[in-house]
């Protein structure tokens, strides 16, 4: 077998019109830009190598000792127990206020409204001591009618612990911050798509379950994992109500011990660590729910030849009805 | 064709967008088993006419009447009140819809196109639901694809899939909205074709179409509408080719030279 551009070569010379340019081979231009960006590389290397590994100061046999040291477990624990239940409970959260806030009714619409405005307003810090000093604001807290008796009570101090406060205060952050995705997310859906549910008679629950949600999941996974990383990181501001989780557990022992660089990076590893397991998650979600936008096979296998429009009656050819 | 009792009656739809009315009053009847074809220029109120019949538009005035029963409101002392969204539910189920745009749902193969609705509404089992699919998908040769997600198919494909939806729910009457409009002129005709093999077999249909040769072929009646009032009503040739209405001549004889 000839290769095409001997082929080519072959015609050209039979026809007795070769232009010898015509066959030469193409390569790329060469490119500065590409050994710059090399070099630079191979400096930042050596930079880093410097810095982190040939520097004393960072203390790696330390990091390493601390770094499964049973009190910075104990925080890494308490940091991915809380940072699981507030996710959780905040994406409940999130879901229903982007519900009321797509609501036909009016008083829902403006109440959601209202909550996603106090909470973009406050800081995480503010609400985390809010809730924790919330004795304070309420001695006792109830169900009943307000300015009248009530049906159940109990003493705000035995509720808030530092443990409520702290998942209180993460998951209604969460909750406010993650409505707005949530609502992103339905409204990017095509109206088609709801048309198209409700002409086959979709009861609702199955419309979300099975149409709309996971097409919205596509387009909220992720500033989802945005927000969800901002968690683990947020979790350590629980340490202003004296919640130990692994930031918190670091301080603790670099007060005493006064290595403070070495503590902060076994924190920093941890972070890395669980950062990397949520973009692991994340783009297991992504292909989950990309599956159908975009294409699996490639052009040639979408128009078959052999394909034709068969029906039980009768097969019209294209002329007939044009 | 008169003499079938009709299967449906549209009597003096009004709808209003805003202040902008339209729909000024139409009156339809449909017979059993035949095909009606609604014409007319862009922005005259076809489609609103049609998503007014399964409820994805609500009228202002007038009603829709299926098999003699008022669907989408009930009478209740000297006023009516819109049904309950359950039973507006079951009431749509009578027709079955294919849109210009064909909103297949793409996060689903056309398998689970065809079978998401008589598994969750008609409660069928997977199997059974998957069989009759099968069948369908057949139907509209494309059999070979049930595995496929929708975008993995041409414009035609995905609207003959879309209709194999439709017809999976075992509609009394189908709808189309401009079924062929959004295709490119090479794949028409494969839809057409499933069209009119529906319309043999004896199905109720509702078609907005600017096929005028379709129309003329499959149609048992022409709608003719303009500014949301019916205009002009008969079989293909009396509103072809012998229309009265001035404004009926104008628009055929801009589409039927093009
Ligand atoms: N949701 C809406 N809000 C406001 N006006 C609308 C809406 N839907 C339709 N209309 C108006 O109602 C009129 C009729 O629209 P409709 O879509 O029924 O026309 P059509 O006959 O189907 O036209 P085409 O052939 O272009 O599809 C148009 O003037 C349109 O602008
Ligand atoms: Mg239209």
């Amino acid at each position: 077998m000839k290769t095409p551009t001997e082929r080519t070569a072959q015609r050209l010379t039979d026809k007795g019109e070769i232009r010898a340019e015509a066959l030469l081979p193409i390569k790329p231009r060469p490119s500065i830009a590409k050994w710059a960006s090399i070099v630079l590389a191979v400096y930042v290397f050596f930079v880093g190598l410097e810095f982190f590994v040939f520097n004393e100061n960072w203390n790696w046999p330390l990091v390493f000792e601390y770094l499964f040291g049973q009190r910075i477990l104990q925080g890494l624990l308490n940091t991915i127990t809380l940072t699981l239940i507030t996710t959780l409970l905040g994406l409940f959260i999130g879901i229903l206020v982007a519900w009321a806030k797509l609501s036909p009714l009016a008083v829902l619409r403006k109440l959601a409204a209202m909550y996603i405005w106090v909470i973009r307003a406050t800081p995480l810090l503010v609400l985390l001591l809010m809730i924790f000093f919330l004795a304070a604001l309420v001695p006792s807290l109830g169900i009943g009618i307000p300015f009248g008796p009530s049906l159940f009570e109990v003493p705000t101090n035995e509720v808030i612990s530092r443990f409520t406060a702290a998942v209180l205060g993460l998951s209604l952050y969460l909750g406010g911050k993650s409505a707005e995705v949530f609502r992103s997310g339905i409204i990017a859906v095509d109206r088609g798509q709801f048309e198209a549910c409700r002409a086959v008679g979709l009861s609702p629950l199955t419309t979300y379950t099975r149409v709309i949600g996971p097409q919205s999941i596509r387009v909220i996974t992720p500033p989802m994992a945005n927000e969800i990383i901002t968690m683990f990181k947020n979790t350590s501001l629980v340490s202003v109500i004296g919640y130990t989780e692994l930031l918190t557990t670091a301080k603790l022992i670099y007060a005493t011990n006064f290595q403070t660089i070495p503590l902060l990076t076994v924190a920093v590893i941890w972070y890395l660590t669980l950062t990397s397991i949520a973009m692991y998650g994340q783009s297991l979600l992504e292909k989950r729910f990309g599956r159908g936008f975009d294409r699996r096979t490639d052009k040639e296998e979408q128009r078959e030849p052999t394909e034709k429009v068969e029906t039980r009656t009768s097969t019209i050819a294209d002329g007939d009805i044009r | 064709m008169n003499v079938a009792k009709p299967i449906l009656e549209l009597v003096a739809i009004t709808k209003q967008f805003g202040s902008f009315v339209a729909l000024k009053g139409v009156d339809i009847e449909i017979a059993p088993g035949s095909v009606t074809c609604i014409v007319g220029p862009s922005g005259s109120g076809k489609s609103t006419l049609l998503r007014t019949i399964n409820g994805l538009e609500e009228i202002d005035g007038g009603a829709v009447f299926f098999k003699g029963e008022m669907i989408g409101q009930t009478v209740r002392g000297q006023h009516r009140v819109p049904v309950s969204s359950k039973q507006a539910r079951l009431q749509k189920l009578n027709f079955g819809m294919v849109f210009q745009t064909f909103n297949l749902f793409p996060n689903r193969t056309v398998m689970e196109n065809v079978t998401l609705a008589p598994i969750t509404v008609r409660g069928h089992s997977r199997k059974s639901a998957r069989a009759a699919a099968l069948q369908l998908l057949e139907r509209v040769g494309l059999e070979h694809k049930k595995d496929r997600y929708p975008n993995e198919l041409s414009g035609g494909q995905q609207q003959r899939v879309a209709i194999a939806r439709a017809l999976a729910m075992e509609p009394e009457i189908l709808l189309f909205d401009e079924p062929t409009s959004a295709l490119d002129p090479e794949l028409v005709g494969e839809v057409l074709a499933v069209i009119k093999s529906l319309a043999e077999q004896g199905s109720t249909m509702l078609i907005v179409t600017h096929e005028m040769a379709f129309a003329q072929d499959v149609a048992d009646e022409v709608v003719m509408m303009a500014d949301g009032e019916v205009i002009e009503r008969g079989s293909p040739k009396q509103v072809v080719h012998n229309s009265s209405h001035q404004r009926a001549r104008e628009f055929f004889s801009s589409v039927v030279a093009s």
